[in-house]
C-alpha cells in the first residue's frame, strides 16, 4: 500500500484556513524546518484515527487526545515497558488526528524490557479483580471531586466573610484555581482510563489471534461471542429504562408517560396522577448516575447526555412501554446468549487437534473473560459519566467568559484551546480585579468567528486514511485494535471515497459484526435524538452507537455504523438481540439516505442498496 | 442387515458360502468393505447414520467372483497376464484390451442376471419411476487399504436405464478393474490379481439441478471449523473432474452461516439428454453462468448434513452431493458419496503454541512477534 507523504498534504492548505495550526498545540504539527523531526515524520507510518475522530477536533476537545497521548504512552513505555513498543505519537492535519506507535528498534533493549513487563503486566493479570476493585474506588472518588467542583462567578463585591473569617482568597483566584482543578481532574481520570486498558486489549487481541491460528476462517464475531454474556454496566442505563417502563405499567401511569413527546409535558401531566409522584421519584433516582450517559461516544462536547436531554431516555421508556403493552418481553435474552456462547465455545474447543493447544485456548479465553468487564466498564465511568459532568462544568466556565464579553455564546468556548482559556480567564480575572475591560473582548470574538469558518472547511475535507510509510509489523496492542479496523477497511473506504457521485454506489462493505441477512428500509440517525424518528422494523444507519442508543435496538431489525469494530457497542448489542450488524463501513451515513431499501448481510459484511 | 455385516467380517474364503450376491445399500455398513467395496459400504453406513442417500443396491464381491468363475474368465485372465512385465505398458495395454473385451462380452450367470433384474425392479418401484435412471459405479475393496490407493481407478456410468443396460454397465465396471494402469499398479505393489475383488453399486440417479463436493475441513488452510462447498449446475461430474470453476462457499461449521461466497462463471454442466437419455456435457446458458447455483437454504442444509456425517465418522470428510430437481425442497438434497479426507487428517497442525501454555507467556511472545500487516 502506498500513502502520501505527510508534509505534502500539509503543504496543500485548504484556501481560507491559512494559520489553522495555531488552533492546536504546536507539538502536533508536521514540520519542515527541523530536519531531524522532518525525517522521522517522513519515515513513519501515520494513520487517521477515524475510530475516535470521525469529525475534525474542536480546539478545546483536543484535551482528550492529549490525555490519552500521555496516559497510554506512559503506561506502555514507562510503567509496564511493553517490550517492543513505546508510546503512540500524535499529529494533526486540518483538525484530524493521525497516530503512530513508536517501536523499540534495538533488540537488546527489547530484551531488557521483557523481565520488567513480565513482572509488572504479570502482576496485573494475576491480581486483575483486586486491582479493578481499587480502580473503581479511585474513579468514583475522582468523579465525586469533579461533581463537587465549583466554578465561581465573579461578584461585584466579595462576601464579607472573606474579611471576617480571615479567608484571604478571592473568587477570582478560585475561578483560576478551579479551572486548573477541572482540567487536572480530566487528565487524572484519563490516567485511570489507561491504567490497564492496554493489558485488557492485549488479552483480547491475542486470544483472537490464537483462535485465528487454530481456525483461519473463524469470523471475528464468533471469537467475541465466546466472551459474550458477561454482565457489564454498559447495559445498566438501558435496564433502568426498562424498569421505569415496567413501573409505569404497574403504577398505571404508562398512558401518561407514553402520551407526550416532550419530557416537560410528561412531568406536568404526571403531577395530576395519584401515582405520578412515585414514578417521578423512581425516574429521578435512576438519573443518578445512570443518565450520565452520552448520546455519542462521550469524546466530544457535542455529545450531550440523557440528563441534558431527557427526551432521549423518555423515548426509550416509551418504546419499552409499547413492547410491554404488546405483550413482548423486554428483558435481554441473557440465558439464551450464554447458552449459545457455551455451545459455540465447546464446539470450537472440540475441534482443536491437540491437548496443548486446547490448554492454551482455555488459558487465553479465561484471561479475555477476566479483562472483559473492565474493558467495557471503563467506558461508562470515563467517557460517559465523567465526561458528561465535565462538559457541563466547562459550559459554566463558558458562561462566565460570556458574561465578561470574551465570547458571544457559551458554546463558543470550544473554539479555544485549554491553555487559551486559562489565559483568557486571567485576562477576565485581572480586569475584574482592576475594574477595567479585558483585552480579550476585542480579540477573541473575531478569532472565534474565523475559527468557525476554518472548522467548516475542515469538515468538508476527507482525511486520507493513512499517510507515510507502512511498517511490516505492528506490536502496540491499542493500535492493533485500531489497525484491525483500518487495515481491512482502508481500501474499501478509499474506493468509496474515490467515487465522486455517491448516488452511483450500490454496495458498501464493513465488518461482519453480527450474522444474519435482512432487507428493510434505512433510517439514518446522526444522533441519539434522531432515534425518535425510527420506525419499527427499520434498519438503523448511524455514525456509531453508544449505550444511550440501546432502546433503538428494540425497534430495528439490523444496524449499520460508520465507525467501530467487532467489539463496538452496535456489534455487541446486535449479537445479543440476534440481529445482523455491519460496522466500520466508514461512509454509510454519507452514502445511505433514509427510506432506501437495503439488504444487510451481517455474515459477510456487505450492504446492498436495492432501491433508493 | 445384521447377517450381512457379520458375514463381511468373516474370512474371505468363508464369504462364498454365506454372503449374498446382491444386497441393498441399507444392508451395508462400514464393516462390509470386503463384501461390497468401499463406496457401497460407505453409502450403507451413511443410510444407517440417518443421512439422505439415493437408494440402490450392490452386486457383491461374491457375485463378482461367481461371474468370473462361471463365465470362465478367471482362468483366461490368469493366462493372459502370465509373464507380463509391469513396465512394458504396450504389452499391458494389449492384455488389458483383450481382458476387458472378454469381460464385457460374456453373459452374467442367469442367477446373477435375475438377482440384479429383481433388485432393479424393486428400486424402480420404490422410486415411483419405470426403469429408474441409475448410476452404475465400481466399488473396490482395496480403496481404503493403507499404503495403496485404488481410488478413482475404476469407472462410473451415469443415467443408465433398463435392466439390459444396467447389466451391460455392471460388466464395464468390472472390466475397469483390468485397465492397463490398474494391472501395472497391482503388479508393482505385489497384489495377486486373483485376490482383488470388486463390487458394483447401482444407485438411483439424483436428477441433479445442482451438485458438487464439500469438505469438512478447509482444503487450503486445514481449518476444521469450516465446511467448504463447491457447486455447479447439473451432475457433479463437472466439479469432480475440474472442468469448471465451481461456485465456492465457506460455511461456519459451528453456526452454519456462510462466511464467504464466490460465484464463478460456470460455462459447462453435465445433464441428461432427454432424447437419447444419456448423460452429456452442455454449455450453461450465458444468462445463468454467473448466477449462484445453489440457494443459501440449501447450503445451510448441506453443511448441516456434512457436520452430521463428520460427527458419525469422527474425522474430516470429503463428500459428494446433489440436489434433485424432481423432488420438493426439504427432501431433495442427497449425499452421493462420503470418504475420509486424507490430506489434512494426516498432517499435524501446528499453532506455534509454546511449550508453556500460560496466557502471560503467550501474550508476551505475541507482542514480540507483533501483527504482520498484509
Amino acid at each position: 500500500m502506498k500513502f502520501p507523504v505527510p508534509h505534502d498534504i500539509k503543504a496543500k492548505t485548504i484556501p481560507g484556513t491559512e494559520g489553522w495550526e495555531r488552533m492546536y498545540p504546536y507539538q502536533y504539527q508536521f514540520v519542515t524546518d527541523d530536519p531531524q523531526r522532518n525525517q522521522y515524520e517522513k519515515d513513519t507510518f501515520w494513520f487517521y484515527d477515524g475510530l475516535h475522530y470521525p469529525e475534525p477536533l474542536y480546539p478545546f476537545d483536543t484535551i482528550w487526545d492529549e490525555a490519552w497521548y500521555l496516559a497510554l504512552s506512559q503506561f506502555n513505555n514507562r510503567i509496564f515497558q511493553v517490550p517492543p513498543v513505546r508510546g503512540v505519537d500524535h499529529r494533526i492535519i486540518n483538525g484530524y488526528i493521525y497516530i503512530s506507535p513508536v517501536p523499540v528498534k534495538d533488540p537488546d533493549e527489547i530484551g531488557r524490557r521483557v523481565p520488567n513487563f513480565m513482572e509488572r503486566a504479570g502482576f496485573y493479570y494475576k491480581n486483575w479483580d483486586a486491582l479493578e476493585a481499587k480502580w473503581k474506588v479511585k474513579m468514583e472518588a475522582t468523579i465525586a471531586e469533579l461533581e463537587a467542583l465549583e466554578i465561581p462567578r465573579l461578584p461585584d463585591v466579595e462576601d464579607l466573610s472573606v474579611v471576617t473569617d480571615g479567608i484571604g482568597e478571592s473568587k477570582g483566584y478560585h475561578l483560576l484555581k478551579n479551572y486548573d482543578d477541572l482540567i487536572n481532574l480530566g487528565i487524572k481520570c484519563w490516567q485511570y482510563h489507561f491504567e490497564f486498558l492496554n493489558l485488557g486489549y492485549a488479552a483480547y487481541v491475542f486470544f483472537m489471534d490464537f483462535t485465528q491460528k487454530l481456525f483461519p476462517s473463524i469470523p471475528m464475531q464468533r471469537v467475541t461471542q465466546m466472551i459474550s454474556g458477561i454482565d457489564v454496566i454498559m447495559y445498566r442505563p438501558d435496564d433502568e429504562l426498562k424498569e421505569l417502563a415496567k413501573k409505569a405499567v404497574a403504577l398505571e401511569v404508562d398512558g401518561i408517560v407514553a402520551g407526550h413527546r416532550e419530557w416537560d409535558d410528561v412531568r406536568a401531566a404526571l403531577g395530576a396522577h395519584r401515582h405520578g409522584a412515585e414514578w417521578l421519584a423512581a425516574f429521578e433516582k435512576a438519573r443518578y448516575p445512570w443518565f450520565n450517559i452520552s448520546s455519542g461516544t462521550g469524546w466530544f462536547h457535542t455529545d450531550r447526555s440523557w440528563n441534558d436531554n431527557l427526551n432521549i431516555p423518555l423515548d426509550g421508556i416509551q418504546t419499552y412501554i409499547g413492547k410491554l403493552r404488546a405483550g413482548i418481553s423486554i428483558d435481554r435474552p441473557m440465558e439464551a446468549v450464554r447458552a449459545e456462547r457455551d455451545r459455540i465455545t465447546a464446539e470450537y474447543r472440540e475441534l482443536i487437534d491437540n491437548d496443548e493447544d486446547r490448554k492454551q485456548f482455555d488459558e487465553l479465553l479465561g484471561c479475555a473473560k477476566t479483562v472483559f468487564p473492565y474493558v467495557e466498564n471503563h467506558l461508562f465511568y470515563v467517557e460517559h459519566w465523567f465526561h458528561s459532568v465535565f462538559w457541563n462544568k466547562m459550559r459554566e466556565v463558558g458562561a462566565i467568559m460570556k458574561e465578561h464579553g470574551m465570547i458571544a455564546d457559551v458554546e463558543d468556548i470550544w473554539y479555544l484551546r485549554r491553555d487559551e482559556i486559562k489565559q483568557a480567564l486571567w485576562d477576565v480575572v485581572t480586569a475584574w480585579a482592576t475594574g477595567v475591560t479585558p483585552r480579550g473582548t476585542a480579540t477573541w470574538p473575531a478569532e472565534i468567528e474565523w475559527r468557525k469558518g476554518v472548522m467548516q472547511k475542515f469538515r468538508d475535507w476527507n482525511p486520507p486514511p493513512a499517510i507515510g510509510v507502512a511498517p511490516e509489523v505492528i506490536q502496540e496492542p491499542f493500535t492493533i485494535v485500531l489497525w484491525g479496523v483500518t487495515n481491512n477497511s482502508l481500501s474499501d473506504w478509499a474506493a468509496v471515497q474515490d467515487i465522486g457521485d455517491s448516488g452511483t454506489i450500490t454496495e458498501l462493505k464493513g465488518f461482519a459484526a453480527s450474522p444474519g441477512t435482512v432487507e428493510g428500509r434505512a433510517r439514518v440517525c446522526r444522533s441519539a435524538e434522531d432515534i425518535r424518528d425510527l420506525q419499527e422494523g427499520e434498519i438503523l444507519v448511524a455514525p456509531t452507537t453508544s449505550p444511550s442508543w440501546a432502546p433503538a435496538f428494540a425497534k430495528i431489525k439490523a444496524c449499520i455504523t460508520d465507525v467501530g469494530g467487532v467489539m463496538s457497542h452496535a456489534a455487541i448489542v446486535c449479537r445479543e438481540y440476534g440481529m445482523p450488524a455491519v460496522v466500520g463501513t466508514g461512509v454509510s451515513t454519507r452514502v445511505i439516505r433514509s427510506g432506501m431499501t437495503l439488504r444487510v448481510d451481517g455474515s459477510s459484511g456487505v450492504i446492498s442498496i436495492i432501491t433508493s | 442387515m445384521g447377517s450381512v455385516i457379520s458375514a463381511a467380517a468373516l474370512p474371505w474364503a468363508a464369504l462364498d458360502s454365506v454372503a449374498p450376491k446382491v444386497c441393498s445399500f441399507d444392508e451395508c455398513g462400514k464393516d462390509s468393505v470386503q463384501l461390497v467395496g468401499g463406496k457401497c459400504a460407505s453409502l450403507g453406513e451413511l443410510i444407517n447414520a440417518g443421512v439422505r442417500v439415493p437408494p440402490g443396491f450392490a452386486l457383491t464381491t461374491r457375485g463378482y467372483a461367481q461371474f468370473m468363475r462361471e463365465a470362465g474368465i478367471q482362468a483366461e485372465v490368469a493366462a493372459l497376464l502370465d509373464g507380463l512385465d509391469h513396465e512394458d505398458m504396450d504389452k499391458l495395454e494389449e492384455a488389458s484390451h483383450a481382458i476387458r473385451e472378454m469381460i464385457e462380452s460374456r453373459p452374467l450367470p442367469i442367477e446373477l442376471e435375475d438377482l440384479i433384474a429383481e433388485a432393479y425392479r424393486k428400486l424402480s418401484v420404490r422410486c415411483y419411476l419405470p426403469a429408474v435412471p441409475v448410476a452404475v459405479r465400481s466399488s473396490a475393496t482395496a480403496e481404503d487399504l493403507p499404503g495403496a490407493s485404488f481410488a478413482g481407478q475404476q469407472d462410473t456410468y451415469l443415467w443408465i436405464r433398463g435392466v439390459d443396460d444396467v447389466i451391460h454397465h455392471v460388466r464395464r465396471c468390472i472390466s475397469s478393474l483390468y485397465t492397463g494402469r490398474a494391472i501395472a499398479y497391482r503388479m508393482k505393489m505385489g497384489f495377486p490379481h486373483e485376490q482383488v475383488a470388486i463390487s458394483v453399486g447401482i444407485q438411483k440417479m439424483a436428477n441433479a439441478y445442482t451438485a458438487g463436493v464439500m469438505f469438512t475441513v478447509h482444503p487450503a488452510t486445514g481449518d476444521r471449523s469450516v465446511i467448504v462447498i463447491d457447486a455447479n449446475f447439473g451432475f457433479g461430474e463437472s466439479v469432480v473432474s475440474g472442468e469448471v470453476t465451481p461456485d465456492n462457499f465457506v460455511v461456519n461449521k459451528i453456526t452454519l452461516d456462510i462466511i464467504t461466497r464466490t460465484i464463478s462463471t460456470k460455462e459447462l454442466c453435465h445433464t441428461v439428454d432427454l432424447k437419447t437419455q444419456k448423460s452429456i456435457a452442455l454449455p450453461v446458458p450465458v444468462e445463468r453462468q454467473n448466477i449462484q447455483s445453489i440457494t443459501d437454504d440449501e447450503i445451510s442444509e448441506l453443511a448441516w448434513m456434512a457436520k452430521k456425517i463428520e460427527k458419525h465418522y469422527g474425522r474430516p470428510m470429503d463428500i459428494e452431493w446433489a440436489i434433485d430437481k424432481n423432488l420438493p425442497a426439504g427432501g431433495n438434497i442427497f449425499i452421493l458419496q462420503a470418504r475420509p479426507e486424507t490430506i489434512w487428517s494426516n498432517r499435524q497442525k501446528t499453532t506455534g503454541a509454546a511449550s508453556s501454555t500460560s496466557a502471560m507467556d503467550y501474550i508476551v511472545s505475541s507482542l514480540l512477534a507483533g501483527k504482520r500487516l498484509s
